[in-house]
C-alpha cells in the first residue's frame, strides 16, 4: 500500500468519507441536446471561488478608508508583485460571474427547471443572484474613484426613492446623508463579511438542494424519453461530468488571464466629493437596464411620481420572478405558455434596456 | 457719449431723485408727482427702489433738498430745494456723503471714502476743475437713480462691465479727438488675453481698464510706471526684467514688447528671430543677443516637444491599461519648469533659462522612462501570458483526451 492510500485509509477509518461521498459517486447527469446549459452553474461557482481567492489576496493590501482606499489600490496595481493581475482578475471574474449567474438563471427559467419539487432550489438561486448583484454594487465603490463615487451616489439615491422607508434606507446605506468615508466602510464590511457569509450559507443550501433533487430535464426531453426509454442517457457526475466542468474552468481561467493582461481594469482618478459628476455617469452593465428604465419613465404617471413607480415596479418584478414556480401553479397548465412568454419578455426587456443604456449618452 | 453730444446736462440734475421712488417709504410727495410726469422728470419707482440708495432708505431730499411731505409743489420745492443737479455739482454732492467717513461708517464701515480726493487727482477731475464739462463725473460711470453696488453684475462698474463703461467715451473718436487721445483702446483690449480671461473665462481678477489706470484717480500710467502697473500681477516677470539689460534700454518696460491694450498671449515664437518675434525687432542673427534669443526659442520649443512626446507615450501606456500616475506627477513638474523657464525669458539670459530647463528635463526624462517602462511591462505581460494560457489550454486538451479514454474504457 502506497503512502497516499495509507493516508486515505487512515482518514476513512476515522471520518468514514467513503460513506459521505457515496451519494456523489452515484450522482448522474442527464445527457441530451441541452446538456451544455448544465455547465453554467458550475462555472458561476468556479468564478465565485476565484473571487474569494483574489479577494482575500487584495485584502492583504487594501485600506478601507476614504483617505487611503484609492492610494492602496494604486499601490496594489503599481507596486505589489502581481497586484495588477490579482486586481484585474477580481474585477473581470466579478463581471463574468454576474453574467454566468444571469445566464444560468435564465436557462433554468426557460427550461422550467423550477417546477415541483425544485421550488426552493429556484428561490435560493434567485437570492444568490441578488447577493451577487450586492457584491457588484458594494465592491464597485471600494477603489474610491470618481466613477465609483458618483455611481454609488446615484445608486443610493435610487434606493432613497422607495416610498416611506426610502430615506431611511439611503441614510443607512450611506452611513449619513451623503456618500462619504462612512459609506466606504459600510460597503467594505458588506462586501467582505456580510455578503460572503450569507452567500456561502445559501450556496451550500442551493448545492444540497441540487444534490437532493438531482438535475432537472427539460419537458421536451422528458417527454421524448418517456416515449422512447432507449434514448435516455446519463453520465456519472464523478468523474465524467466533473472532468468536463474542469475543462470549462481551465478555459475560463485562460480567458480571465487574457482579459486581465489585454484589458487591465482601469483605476481612474480619485473620488472628489466636491467636484461635479463626470459627464455620462452610468452604473455597471448589470444595473444599466434598471437605470435606463428609470431614465425613460415619465416624471409623472397618473399624478404619481414616475421614478417611484419605476422602483416599485422593479421591486414587484423581482418578487414575481422569485415566485415564478408558484405563479405557474396558480396560472394552471393551460396558461404555462403565458408564463413562458413573460420570461422571454423579461429577458428581452433587460437585454434591450441594457443595450440602450450602454449606447445612450 | 450721447449725453455729452446732445448737451443734455440737466439729466445729471436728477442724480438723487432715486429715493423719490421708494414706494415702501410710504407717503412721498416727490414720488407722487414725479412718477406721473413724463419725459426726463419721470421717476421709475422700481428702478430707484432697487438701487443701493433705495436699499439704504435714503430720501429724495437728501440730494435734491425740499420737503417730501409737502402736498403743494411750492412747499415741496421750497426750503433748501436744489432741484436739478448740474454736472458741475455732481462730484461735490456725491462727495458730501461719500467723502464723509463718519457718515459712510453708518452704512458700511469698510467703504472707502477717498473717491472724491482721488477724483481731484485724476485727469477727469483736473479737466473738470478747468471747466471742461465733457469729462466723466460720478453719474457717467455709476448711473443716476439706478446706482447698484459694484459687486452687482448689472452695475456698469462691475469688473465685467468696466471696459464697456469706459468705452462710452473713450471709443468715441470725435470726443477723444479733442484730447488728442486714440479711441482704439477698447477694440485693442477686446482682442487681448486680459479681455479673454475676463469675458470668456469669467476671471474677475483679470485686469480691466481700472486695474491699470485706477478708477476714481484715473490717469494714463507714465512710461516709467508701466512696469510697476504690470508687476502688480506679473511679479516675477517684472523682477527678471528689472535684472535684465533691457531695463535700461526700454524705458517703456513691458509695453515695448507686449504692447499696452492689445496684449496677446505670448508663445515661444514671441522670442527669437523668426518673423513676428519681439526680439527680431532689434536683433538679428548677426549679433550675439540675437543668436542668444534664437537659442532660447529653440530650447523652449525643444523642451515643449519633449513634454509632448512624453505625454504621447503616457497616453499610449494608459490606453493599454497601464497605470502611469507617477509619470503624471513628473510631467506636471516638467510643465511647471517650462512655465518658469518662459518667465525667465525676461532676464534675456540664455544660461538662466537653461538652468530652469535643465531642472525640467530631469523630471521629463524620468516621466518618459516611466512611460516607456510601462509600455515594456505591457509587452512583457503579454508575452508571459502565453505561458499560463498555453498551460491551461494544454490541460483542457489533456482532460478532453483523458475523458475520451475514460469513457471508452467505461463503455468496454
Amino acid at each position: 500500500m502506497n503512502a497516499a492510500a495509507r493516508v486515505q485509509t487512515w482518514i476513512d477509518e476515522r471520518l468514514n468519507l467513503e460513506e459521505a461521498l457515496s451519494p456523489l459517486r452515484e450522482k448522474t447527469v442527464p445527457v441530451h441536446r441541452h446538456s451544455a446549459w448544465y455547465f453554467l452553474g458550475g462555472l458561476t461557482l468556479f468564478l465565485f471561488g476565484v473571487q474569494l481567492l483574489t479577494g482575500v489576496l487584495l485584502l492583504l493590501y487594501y485600506h478601507p478608508s476614504a483617505g487611503e482606499a484609492y492610494e492602496s489600490v494604486q499601490n496594489i496595481t503599481n507596486r505589489v508583485q502581481f497586484g495588477w493581475l490579482i486586481r484585474s482578475l477580481h474585477s473581470w471574474s466579478a463581471n463574468l460571474m454576474v453574467f454566468c449567474a444571469f445566464a444560468h438563471m435564465f436557462s433554468v427559467a426557460l427550461a422550467r427547471a423550477y417546477r415541483k419539487p425544485r421550488e426552493l432550489t429556484w428561490i435560493s438561486g434567485v437570492v444568490l443572484l441578488f447577493l451577487v448583484l450586492g457584491f457588484g454594487f458594494s465592491g464597485y465603490l471600494l477603489p474610491w474613484n470618481m466613477r465609483a463615487y458618483f455611481a454609488t451616489k446615484v445608486g443610493t439615491e435610487v434606493a432613497g426613492q422607495v416610498p416611506v422607508i426610502g430615506h431611511a434606507i439611503m441614510v443607512f446605506m450611506r452611513g449619513g446623508e451623503d456618500v462619504s468615508g462612512a459609506t466606504l466602510t459600510r460597503f467594505f464590511g458588506l462586501h467582505i463579511a456580510i455578503l460572503p457569509a450569507l452567500t456561502i450559507g445559501i450556496l451550500i443550501s442551493h448545492l444540497m438542494l441540487v444534490q437532493k433533487f438531482g438535475t432537472s430535464v427539460p419537458e421536451s426531453v422528458e417527454q421524448e424519453w418517456e416515449e422512447h426509454p432507449d434514448r435516455r442517457k446519463e453520465m456519472r457526475f464523478f468523474p465524467n461530468f466533473f472532468l468536463r466542468e474542469l475543462m470549462g474552468w481551465y478555459a475560463a481561467l485562460a480567458v480571465l488571464i487574457a482579459l486581465a493582461v489585454f484589458l487591465p481594469w482601469e483605476l481612474g482618478t480619485k473620488a472628489d466629493p466636491f467636484s461635479p459628476a463626470p459627464p455620462g455617469i452610468k452604473p455597471e452593465w448589470y444595473f444599466l437596464a434598471q437605470f435606463q428604465t428609470l431614465k425613460l419613465i415619465p416624471a409623472h404617471i397618473l399624478h404619481l411620481d414616475g421614478e417611484v413607480l419605476g422602483i416599485l415596479g422593479f421591486g414587484l418584478g423581482g418578487a414575481l420572478w422569485m415566485a415564478l414556480p408558484f405563479i405557474e401553479v396558480l396560472a394552471g397548465a393551460r396558461r404555462v405558455r403565458w408564463v413562458r412568454a413573460g420570461i422571454i419578455f423579461a429577458m428581452i426587456f433587460l437585454a434591450s434596456m441594457s443595450v440602450v443604456g450602454y449606447v445612450a449618452r | 457719449m450721447r449725453i455729452l453730444k446732445n448737451f443734455r446736462w440737466w439729466l445729471a440734475g436728477l442724480v438723487m431723485l432715486a429715493p423719490c421712488a421708494m414706494a415702501e417709504q410710504g407717503k412721498n410727495a416727490c414720488v407722487d408727482c414725479h412718477s406721473k410726469l413724463e419725459g426726463n422728470l419721470r421717476v421709475v419707482v422700481e428702478e430707484s427702489a432697487a438701487s443701493v440708495h433705495g436699499h439704504k432708505a435714503m430720501s429724495c431730499t437728501t440730494c435734491h433738498g425740499g420737503n417730501a411731505e409737502a402736498e403743494a409743489k411750492e412747499k415741496a420745492h421750497g426750503n433748501g430745494f436744489r432741484g436739478r443737479i448740474s454736472r458741475a455739482q455732481v462730484t461735490e454732492l456725491c462727495g458730501s456723503c461719500h467723502a464723509d467717513g463718519e457718515r459712510m461708517k453708518t452704512f458700511n464701515p469698510s467703504l472707502r471714502t477717498d473717491q472724491l480726493a482721488l477724483y481731484h487727482t485724476s485727469v477727469h477731475g483736473k479737466k473738470r476743475e478747468q471747466g471742461d464739462e465733457r469729462v466723466a463725473v460720478c453719474t457717467d460711470c455709476h448711473g443716476v437713480h439706478d446706482i447698484l453696488p459694484i459687486n452687482d453684475p448689472r452695475s456698469p462698474v462691475h469688473p465685467v462691465n468696466v471696459a464697456s463703461t469706459c468705452k462710452q467715451c473713450h471709443a468715441d473718436g470725435d470726443l477723444m479727438k479733442n484730447y488728442r487721445l486714440p479711441s482704439t483702446q477698447f477694440a485693442d483690449y477686446s482682442d487681448s488675453v486680459h479681455h479673454e480671461a475676463m469675458a470668456e473665462r469669467g476671471d474677475l481678477s483679470a485686469p480691466t481698464c481700472s486695474t491699470c489706470h485706477g478708477s476714481h484717480g484715473a490717469v494714463p500710467p507714465g512710461a516709467a510706471s508701466v512696469a510697476n502697473v504690470c508687476s502688480t500681477c506679473h511679479v516675477l516677470q517684472a523682477q527678471f526684467f528689472n535684472e535684465s539689460i533691457h531695463k535700461e534700454a526700454f524705458p517703456e518696460g513691458c509695453a515695448t514688447c507686449h504692447g499696452s491694450h492689445k496684449i496677446k498671449h505670448p508663445d515661444d515664437n514671441f522670442v527669437g528671430l523668426a518673423k513676428g518675434a519681439a526680439c527680431a525687432e532689434c536683433h538679428s542673427a548677426d549679433d550675439d543677443p540675437g543668436r542668444s534669443a534664437q537659442a532660447i526659442h529653440d530650447r523652449l520649443s525643444q523642451f515643449e516637444a519633449q513634454i509632448k512626446d512624453t505625454r504621447g507615450l503616457m497616453d499610449r501606456a494608459a490606453s493599454a491599461g497601464m497605470d502611469v500616475a507617477d509619470a503624471e506627477l513628473e510631467v506636471a513638474q516638467a510643465k511647471d519648469a517650462l512655465t518658469k523657464a518662459r518667465v525667465r525669458v525676461h532676464t534675456a539670459s540664455l544660461p538662466r533659462v537653461e538652468a530652469e530647463l535643465n531642472a525640467g528635463r530631469t523630471v521629463a526624462i524620468k516621466a518618459h522612462n516611466t512611460a516607456e517602462e510601462a509600455l515594456r511591462e505591457r509587452t512583457r505581460r503579454r508575452k508571459e501570458l502565453l505561458i499560463p494560457v498555453t498551460a491551461f489550454l494544454a490541460v483542457v486538451i489533456s482532460l478532453g483526451a483523458y475523458i475520451r479514454e475514460l469513457e471508452r474504457k467505461q463503455s468496454d
